[in-house]
């Protein structure tokens, strides 16, 4: 399965088309197809984890179990590590270079492979019921097929071509799906900026991908990654090359200042919300963060331990983010800025060198942030009558809603990062190793995030599930394909984080997953007990007051009406529920901007510059047409033809007389032909 | 015997059919012609096979006169059918080809 790879994206490829030709005529209309085909990818993705893991702990000697000893000796595998399993065919020839597709199968590979797939299919089954009776079921289910076959594309890819080849797919396919029901303008509004905001980051990567060709001299990943670890790279030039491709991460996992998309890509159908943010759109930038990680540790000297542009992005991304959640109304809102937040932290640790804990943090990150989402979904399908809004028809649904209620929990404690849940484990490990670093300020960074994850979750799930019911429908529990998957991604919730958990002597994930071959050699922090005691408490902190604002008798106690009374505060929430002036800034300045000064310079130059010459130069053509016409075409051109067919006609009226049409004269002719003939032969002969 | 007695007679033939051929405006007597012209070649052939020792010419002319016979069949089934169109065998009135 390692070589034959390429078969795991292939899948729902085919399957797209499949749905799209054939859908319509299916029972199911073609619901069936689409998940029979992310099903067998799973399937797929499975062995080849499995068989990967086989190949790693084949290669460090290693596979007594469970590994009980702490700190595992997989890097005395020797230096080279194992090395990723790459398959190539030549995609085309141009001017000798060769252009390749194909796969590279690594750990970081098949964790991804695993999480896009898992998702995908619970997604696709949540669907069934979720979008039951819409009037695009099968044309949705189509797009889901195609947005998991180009993110597994993307994630297989070989080299970065192939890699920007899935990159666009992804956002062309989140851009369909945002967009669903376009028939609301604001939807087609939405999915329109999604793409255009995107876009700005794929310029960013386009030209990141050039410049890492031409200091590498190849597209090839690993050959990319051997570059940059070698001695003989230029460091500059590195460094741009990480600039750019940071650029593309921004826009594509909704960074500082470009995640204004994210929150607005809630106009899609939740589950499309589901897969965007869990496996198949954002989370695009961070796999590309990791997949290229050598790129970026030299390019931004990640090692020496000073503060980057990378870590930067990603420490205000988790503050801003936070904030923001705290003034939404609509529960998929909140939900948005959460992940905003929850990518600044993968980005953070990217940033900070710990590349365990970002990609570990994905992985956990993409169980619940589905679950959450789905959970949301399920709410606004079965309790409050297709309405997002927390505020005005949510409250009180534990009751109504048991295992929405149940699994809505679980994923907001891991996405607090309370003990023993996934998030848990995968945020400690990002805060320890920014402490151990170098980056203690990102460290403080990442617990103030957490302080206010814990406190906007608290809110969000008051809102929705305690209190008193202010909807007017008739709250039920959901069906079983909706609740089927929440359970499903509720276990992984709980138990996912358990595989790299330090303190237990588990670390599976760093040992499976993390290269070994052309990566940088990085700090592995030691599990820290002080600093684990202080983000969980921070947490239950944020959780405690939070709960104390809400759940006490008078909503939000002596704060209640605040930004009435405060200036300050008022002039704060203001602030907050403007999203910073972000959206004011892109649209009313730089939109409007290049709208009306710029537009109106180059309207100017248009009328009287371009214009003037285009007029200039269409008269002297005219002319030249005008005489060209007058004297070479009617007098020299059409003179020779028609003195040609003159001259033609009159030969043929010459020669006409000759057909007389009577057999006798032409033998006449011939004979006396024959007989010059003959005479000349003779003359010629005796002469 | 002179070969030459031959040669002219032959060409004496060979003019005749051709005064024919060109000359007659009646079908049929134009094939008769044909048939002089192709007789006098006969003769030529015969003629040189008998002075050179060579059956091959006299063969020829077995050749040539099969053929003529052929020849005169379908001509003279032609000249009928144009007789039957434009009562009349006269060859200067099927000028239909005039260009």
């Amino acid at each position: 399965m390692l070589d034959a790879a390429w078969l795991i994206p292939t899948v729902p490829a085919i399957s797209f088309a499949l749905i799209v030709f054939f859908g319509k005529r299916m029972p199911k209309h073609g619901a069936e197809i689409g998940i029979a085909a992310v099903g067998a990818s799973f399937v797929m993705s499975c062995i080849a984890a499995s068989q990967w893991i086989d190949r790693v702990e084949e290669a460090t000697g290693h596979s007594e179990g469970l590994g009980a000893f702490g700190k595992s000796v997989f890097r005395a595998a020797g230096e080279q590590g194992v090395e990723p399993v790459v398959n190539t065919v030549t995609w085309w020839i141009s001017g000798g270079l060769h252009f390749t597709v194909g796969t590279t199968v690594d750990g970081l590979t098949v964790m991804m492979m695993f999480v896009v797939t898992l998702i995908s299919l619970l997604v696709q089954i949540y669907s069934t019921a979720y979008m039951h009776d819409d009037r695009r079921y099968t044309w949705f289910f189509a797009c889901l097929s195609l947005f998991t076959a180009s993110m597994l594309t993307l994630v297989v890819s070989e080299n970065l071509l192939q890699l920007l080849v899935g990159w666009e797919l992804v956002g062309l396919c989140s851009f369909m799906l945002i967009g669903h029901w376009w028939e609301d303008l604001a939807n087609s509004r939405a999915a329109i900026k999604a793409f255009l905001t995107t876009r700005v980051g794929d310029i960013g990567l386009m030209i990141g991908v050039i410049v890492m060709y031409f200091a590498a001299d190849t597209f090839s990943i690993v050959g990319i990654n051997e570059y940059a670890l070698s001695s003989g790279a230029e460091h500059n030039l590195l460094l741009a090359g990480a600039i750019c491709l940071f650029i593309g991460i921004i826009g594509k996992s909704g960074q500082f200042p470009l995640h204004t998309w994210l929150p607005d890509a809630m106009a899609g159908p939740t589950p499309v919300s589901a897969l965007i943010h869990a496996a198949t759109m954002v989370v695009a930038g961070v796999y590309l963060g990791a997949r290229v990680y050598p790129v970026f540790y030299e390019g931004f000297s990640i090692g020496d331990g000073g503060v980057n542009f990378m870590a930067l992005i990603g420490g205000v991304t988790i503050i801003i983010g936070a904030l923001l959640a705290f003034v939404q109304r609509d529960i998929k809102k909140v939900l948005a800025y959460s992940t905003v937040s929850q990518l600044g932290y993968m980005v953070m640790a990217l940033g900070v060198g710990a590349w365990t804990a970002a990609v570990f943090h994905l992985f956990t990150h993409a169980f619940f942030k589905a679950l959450l989402f789905l959970g949301a979904g399920s709410v606004s399908h079965s309790g409050s009558h297709h309405s997002f809004d927390m505020k005005s028809d949510m409250g009180g649904l534990r009751k109504y809603m048991p295992v929405t209620f149940a699994t809505f929990m679980i994923g907001s404690l891991a996405l607090a990062g309370i003990f023993p849940f996934a998030g848990f484990w995968s945020k400690d490990e990002i805060l320890v190793t920014a402490g151990e670093t170098g980056f203690e300020v990102f460290m403080v960074v990442g617990l103030i995030g957490a302080f206010l994850t814990a406190a906007y979750m608290t809110r969000c799930v008051y809102l929705t599930f305690f209190g008193e019911y202010r909807g007017h429908g008739h709250p039920h529990e959901s069906p079983r394909a909706i609740t089927v998957p929440l359970v499903i991604l509720a276990i992984f919730s709980v138990v996912a984080g358990l595989i790299n958990a330090a303190p237990l002597g588990i670390e599976k994930f760093t040992e499976w997953f993390e290269p070994t071959f052309a990566f940088p050699h990085l700090v592995h922090s030691e599990f820290d007990y002080g600093l684990a005691i202080i983000s969980v408490t921070i947490a239950a902190v944020g959780i405690g007051i939070a709960a104390a604002l809400w759940f006490s008798r008078e909503e939000l106690g002596p704060f209640r009406g605040l930004t009435q009374r405060n200036v300050l505060a008022r002039k704060g929430y203001t602030f907050l529920e403007n999203k910073y002036y972000l959206d004011h800034l892109y649209e009313n300045v730089i939109v409007d901007g290049t709208r009306g000064v710029v537009a109106r310079a180059f309207y100017w130059f248009d009328q009287h510059v371009i214009d003037a010459v285009v007029k200039g130069v269409g008269l002297v053509a005219a002319r030249i047409g005008r005489f060209t016409y007058d004297v070479v075409d009617q007098q020299g051109v059409d003179g020779a033809i028609n003195a040609m067919a003159a001259g033609t006609g009159d030969a043929g009226s010459a020669l006409r007389t000759v057909q007389s049409g009577r057999v006798q004269r032409y033998a006449l002719l011939l004979f006396a032909a024959v007989g010059l003939l003959s005479l000349a032969v003779y003359l010629a002969n005796t002469l | 015997m002179d070969l030459n007695y031959f040669l002219i007679l032959s060409a004496f033939l060979f003019c005749v059919g051709v005064y024919g051929v060109l000359a007659r405006k009646n079908g049929v007597l134009v094939l008769m012609s044909v048939e002089l012209m192709l007789n006098a070649v006969s003769i030529n052939l015969i003629a040189f096979s008998a002075f050179q020792h060579n059956v091959s010419g006299q063969i020829f002319a077995l050749f040539v006169i099969t053929i003529a016979a052929a020849e005169v069949g379908v001509g003279l089934a032609i000249v009928l059918l144009i007789y039957r169109n434009l009562k009349s065998p006269d060859l200067d009135k099927i000028d239909e080809l005039k260009g």
